[in-house]
């Protein structure tokens, strides 16, 4: 009995010296990060540049909403310095709510001007671009849609799948929502919803692997997804290719990924070195190396083949305004049944 | 020693001890006890409140609503029965029969229980196309789940009279009707309790049901949060799991109502013959053998295929220490803090009469069933909205978050241990003149150590495998073995995140052994 009780409070002192440890934070010098972006790509960013510039930055990374939805609730006390998303809707979902401050001129001068906030509070980081996914086992090139509005037609019951949960899939609802209207945009969605069936899915991740390996015969995905994947399983491990929906089609969406920083950072110069780093010839050199396989916006750095370069991609001249915060895309996909 | 015949929440009546005063300070920390678990509550009805009535009827009784009840009642009756039939098929082999290694088996049936469900679907799925939805879930949630109904039932078929089974074979009862008759009875209680912790959890859960793309209640709740920023639907949908829960509390509540734990001579335990399995004793070891093999051995095997198959380095041998060490400091605190608040509830429920006492416990069994971001939400809410942010975002914030999510599993192990523990030798020691810190300090608590321990070790283990609440209360910078599990995994590099899941379920281990030879251990002996 003894026993039992002392080693009771054996653990509790444990645990008032772990919790001691574990408790100590980080110091007024740091840089917080909230990170919607891949986190491998991330962390190798926050090396080069705390290697650069000596100011430590430590990153929190979650799903991009849900660090809007915390950014919210935290308001003004909000610890965060930074945010850096996949998306651009969720950055302007913050510039809307008066959240972010101004960027340096001469970070912005580094992108071109149709790749960020179009007031100057977020600046483009990379981007990535719409696709489809196709497993040639189960569905040949030829018999592939060339335009999104196909996916809802009949003969694709059971074929495709999506996610319509993501982030990357708004997008393309708005592009589609600005081509043919919100009645169209309705009754297109309730088609692919009945087209995919079972195989809507939670994130893009799931898309790419179950159409690798023969779940479904194609589904919409951002284009670095089948890179990742081809990266984790080497070629001999993929049975999937990538194309491209025709040219200028509104499922051909180019996405911005971006950063920002918070107006109620209390380091906000500090903030303006880690933007600036992003978009610097050796940020942007990481982004390109990194296994993210996204775009990066810089003129002068190109990505690792042999991804179609940026130069060549011919995406629906949606803009960043048009694309906003997403809002009607999900008001849509509601009504769809959808989320 | 006292026995925990059942981990079962529900109302076991011993005879209450008459007290002339109420127990002031015992119902002091309760009520501190569940106002506290009844945040997550208050912070619902609140948001609630702001998005008016109308919006929130609007969301509640929509079309997908009705879909999504019907996917959450369906599964978890589904998993719940499951659970019912192999846990206590399980328990009664190793118990009541002379199966071959059951000190064996007795450990490995407990270590399920310490795997992530996001990676026993990750397994499952990553193996077979057949492991989808619906059938998806239930296979997946029955194995992750079924140690729960298995612990307690155990317990309880080793602590039963066996005087009864004896009695009622004498009287010509046959031995399935025995078993039916007598031996399920004695049980009843531990497999309700058991039932009920199953239900509660399957309402709450999600990586399990993202993963194989099944749309409950708590998936839908997370889009709401995550997607759409729409922090009122998610809180109308959050109220319709609130509302199904109070229904199993009920439920169970009705179903044990008139049980009487009573035996032949209480506290002096006499071990019964295990039953002669003859002919069948080496076919019978099958049924464990299968169980551990689908619950335990294809999550191990999928997660070393993915290491073995991965063509990116995979080590990452400081992160894994440091993240490990996170889980484990976090799971520990957790664990003490849950358990220590378990005590004053579940000694003012079992050791004094009154309705109010013991809806006062029920009610804390409510937090079970509600989704990690909500009550991750919870605490940001009240530190951002109360405390100017204090607190934020750090260790102790996230520590308390953990032992309110899971301070259900505490309180089912420490009042198995109360139920147990004679209230005469307290009453002797307060004849004695000793004051009652120091009867609780040196009667009671060594009484109940062993159901510490249990609710320590249960908690651990949840706090282990947890991922939502997590990332949005762990200090910046700090990466949990569930966290970098999660990063890797979102990123395709399944070969990189796999020893984070193999760290989890080592980690993790340890105190399901422990569990499961705490309970063999509270034998009178085999």
């Amino acid at each position: 009995m003894i026993r039992h009780v002392s080693k009771a409070a054996a653990a509790l002192a444990l645990v008032t010296v772990a919790l001691t440890v574990v408790g100590c934070g980080s110091s007024a010098n740091t840089l917080i990060l909230y990170n919607g972006q891949h986190e491998q790509t991330t962390d190798a960013l926050v090396a080069g540049f705390e290697k650069a510039t000596g100011i430590n930055v430590e990153v929190r990374s979650d799903d991009e909403d849900t660090l809007a939805d915390e950014l919210l609730t935290e308001g003004s006390n909000s610890p965060a310095d930074l945010i850096y998303t996949e998306n651009s809707p969720v950055l302007q979902f913050l510039v809307d709510r008066g959240m972010l401050a101004q960027i340096n001129g001469s970070t912005l001068a580094h992108t071109p001007s149709k790749y960020r906030s179009p007031v100057g509070e977020w600046v483009g980081v990379s981007a990535r671009v719409s696709v489809l996914i196709y497993n040639p086992h189960l569905i040949s090139e030829s018999q592939l849609p060339t335009s999104v509005s196909q996916l809802a037609d009949p003969k694709y019951a059971g074929k495709l799948a999506f996610a319509a949960g993501e982030t990357d899939f708004q997008p393309i609802v708005t592009s589609y929502a600005r081509t043919y209207g919100q009645a169209a945009t309705l009754k297109w969605l309730e088609a692919i919803k009945s087209n995919a069936g079972s195989h809507i899915y939670p994130d893009n991740e799931t898309v790419a692997d179950e159409v690798n390996r023969g779940a479904v015969a194609f589904g919409v995905v951002n284009q670095y997804y089948w890179y990742r994947m081809r990266a984790e399983l080497g070629a001999s491990g993929v049975n999937s290719r990538i194309t491209y929906f025709a040219p200028h089609d509104p499922g051909y969406v180019l996405d911005i990924s971006g950063a920002a920083i918070l107006k109620s950072s209390a380091h906000k110069a500090a903030a303006q070195k880690f933007v600036a780093f992003l978009v610097s010839k050796q940020g942007q050199e990481i982004i390109a190396h990194s296994i993210s396989f996204e775009y990066p916006l810089d003129d002068g750095v190109t990505t690792a083949a042999p991804e179609t370069p940026f130069s060549q991609l011919q995406p629906n001249p949606i803009t960043i305004q048009d694309l906003g915060d997403g809002a009607r895309a999900i008001s849509l996909l509601r009504q769809a049944g959808l989320l | 020693m006292a026995v925990p015949p059942a981990m079962t929440p529900s109302a076991i009546t011993l005879p209450a001890v008459p007290r002339a005063r109420r127990p002031w300070p015992l119902i002091a920390a309760s009520t501190a006890v569940a106002a506290l678990l009844a945040l997550p509550l208050i912070f619902l009805l609140i948001e609630a409140n702001d998005s008016g009535i109308t919006q929130i009827k609007d969301l509640i009784f929509r079309s997908l609503t009705v879909t999504l009840l019907w996917n959450t009642v369906r599964l978890t009756v589904a998993v719940t029965a499951l659970c019912a039939v192999l846990g206590t098929a399980a328990a009664w082999l190793i118990e009541k029969t002379d199966i071959p290694w059951r000190g064996l088996w007795a450990v490995l049936l407990v270590i399920p229980l310490a795997i992530p469900d996001f990676v026993i679907s990750f397994g499952w799925n990553s193996l077979t196309l057949w492991a989808q939805g619906f059938r998806g879930a239930v296979l997946v949630m029955t194995l992750g789940a079924y140690p729960l109904v298995y612990l307690p039932v155990a317990a309880s078929f080793r602590n039963a009279d066996p005087g009864q089974e004896e009695v009622a074979r004498s009287l010509g009862l046959s031995r399935t009707q025995t078993f039916w008759r007598v031996t399920i009875r004695q049980a009843r209680g531990a497999i309700l309790g058991g039932c009920l912790l199953v239900a509660l959890i399957m309402l709450a859960e999600y990586g399990a049901f993202e993963i194989l793309s099944y749309r409950t209640l708590t998936t839908e709740i997370f889009t709401e949060f995550d997607v759409s920023f729409n922090v009122a639907a998610a809180c109308a949908l959050s109220l319709v799991l609130v509302a199904l829960s109070v229904l199993l509390l009920t439920g169970e509540t009705a179903a044990g109502r008139g049980r009487r734990v009573s035996r032949t001579g209480a506290f002096t335990q006499r071990v019964a013959a295990p039953h002669k399995l003859r002919r069948w004793r080496l076919p019978a070891v099958g049924f464990p053998l299968a169980l551990v093999g689908l619950a335990l051995g294809v999550p191990v095997y999928s997660v070393i295929s993915w290491i073995v198959r991965s063509h990116q380095a995979y080590l990452t041998g400081v992160s894994l220490l440091d993240a490990g060490w996170h889980s484990a400091a976090y799971g520990a605190s957790a664990g003490a803090i849950a358990t220590v608040m378990a005590i004053p509830v579940a000694i003012l429920a079992i050791r004094h009469r009154g309705r109010i006492y013991q809806l006062l416990e029920r009610s804390t069994y409510l937090v079970l069933a509600l989704p990690g971001v909500v009550i991750a939400l919870t605490m940001s809410y009240f530190t951002e909205h109360y405390a100017g942010g204090f607190l934020y975002q750090s260790t102790p914030l996230l520590v308390l978050a953990y032992a309110i999510m899971f301070f259900p599993l505490a309180l089912v192990g420490v009042r198995a241990s109360v139920l147990q523990a004679p209230p005469a030798l307290e009453e002797v020691g307060r004849s004695l003149g000793t004051s009652k810190l120091v009867v609780l300090a040196r009667v009671t608590l060594p009484l109940i150590a062993p159901g510490l321990m249990a609710a320590f070790c249960l908690v651990f283990l949840e706090v282990v495998t947890e991922l939502t609440a997590t990332l949005i209360l762990v200090p910046t910078g700090v990466q949990t073995l569930a966290t970098q599990f999660w990063s890797y995994q979102q990123n395709f590099s399944n070969g990189q995140a796999a020893p984070f899941a193999l760290a989890i379920i080592v980690l993790a281990a340890v105190p399901s052994v422990l569990l499961g030879y705490f309970f063999d251990r509270q034998t009178g002996g085999r």
